[in-house]
């Protein structure tokens, strides 16, 4: 009998978000996911093959054609795409970028949810020590920063939705982070 | 919860940061440096009571190493720089910072 391989989304099995009109927590699902980290001369070249621009702005994500590229330091990009377009993103800063390199391939390693509504914010703010005034941190900006004590990476897609990017044995800590943070405006 | 200025994402929460140890330190050629030298080298550090340069690393951020130097007694980040900049005059900052101490006390 040959075995049967099944995918299990990081996030299944888990205790439900309570879910309010005024916040919910929503797996992104799969997504094929790059970590990208070159010369600035470099990102230029990925940019053009990848579609979204890889910014050189610090803390800002570039967003086109359903791919977005996260700027997560001066060197250092991470780029998002659909589930399943991972080799053809590789294979296309393979042929775009001749100087030295490195691009990998982390969308198993990564898990993602979209963290939205009224109290977005505030629930994030339980544990992320960051300013997320509009002023400090605007819709389009990104960082790698904390969520209690998991590394995350954040960014404001909207006014009140955040992606969040979490390593996927810290799923069941991020989810239920969010869920006992959200509580307070069940 | 004090705020570290990474030269490159700005004023950012401390539990951001790792402090990497005293800064400019340059490591010996283990050939004809002596065992005292090199152990000098190893283990023994300025720790003083002030001002002290130091390498630290933005690692829940952008990731980058800096430098800074920080008062050891109030852990005031006086002033923060690139890897490879060199060396602040400590004695030079201390003295504007007690002038600057000096200013505050008078205007009390
Ligand atoms: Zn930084």
């Amino acid at each position: 009998m040959t075995p049967e391989i099944k995918r299990v989304g990081a996030f299944e099995g888990l205790p439900a978000f309570p879910a309010t009109s005024r916040v919910k927590a929503v797996p992104t699902g799969p997504l094929a996911r790059i970590l990208f980290r070159g010369s600035p001369a470099a990102a230029a070249s990925v940019s053009a093959v990848f579609g979204a621009p890889l910014s050189t702005v610090p803390m800002r994500a570039g967003e086109a054609g359903g791919r977005a590229a996260l700027w997560l330091g001066p060197d250092e990009w991470l780029l998002i795409g659909r589930d399943g377009e991972g080799e053809a993103i590789l294979a296309a800063i393979a042929g775009a970028v001749a100087e030295p390199h490195s691009a990998v391939d982390v969308g198993h390693r990564n898990t993602g949810l979209v963290l939205s509504g009224a109290r977005a914010v505030d629930v994030l703010n339980a544990g992320c020590p960051l300013d997320l005034h509009p002023s400090a941190f605007p819709i389009g900006m990104c960082t790698r920063t904390l969520l209690g004590k998991a590394e995350i990476v954040l960014w404001r897609q909207a006014a009140d939705r955040f992606h969040i990017e979490g390593w996927r044995s810290f799923a069941p800590y991020l989810l239920g982070f969010l869920a006992e943070a959200a509580r307070e405006y069940a | 919860m004090l705020l570290i200025t990474c030269p490159i994402c700005g004023p950012r929460p401390e539990i951001e940061f790792r402090n990497m140890g005293e800064a400019h330190i340059a490591r010996p050629t283990p050939e004809g440096t002596s065992d005292d030298d090199m152990a000098a080298f190893l283990y023994l550090r300025s720790n003083p009571k002030g001002l002290i340069a130091e390498r630290w690393r933005h690692v829940h951020g952008c990731a980058r190493f800096f430098n800074a130097v920080r008062h050891t007694v109030t852990d005031k980040f006086v002033t923060v720089y690139e890897v490879g900049a060199p060396k602040p005059d400590l004695a030079a900052l201390a003295a504007d910072l007690a002038a600057d101490l000096a200013a505050r006390e008078a205007g009390r």
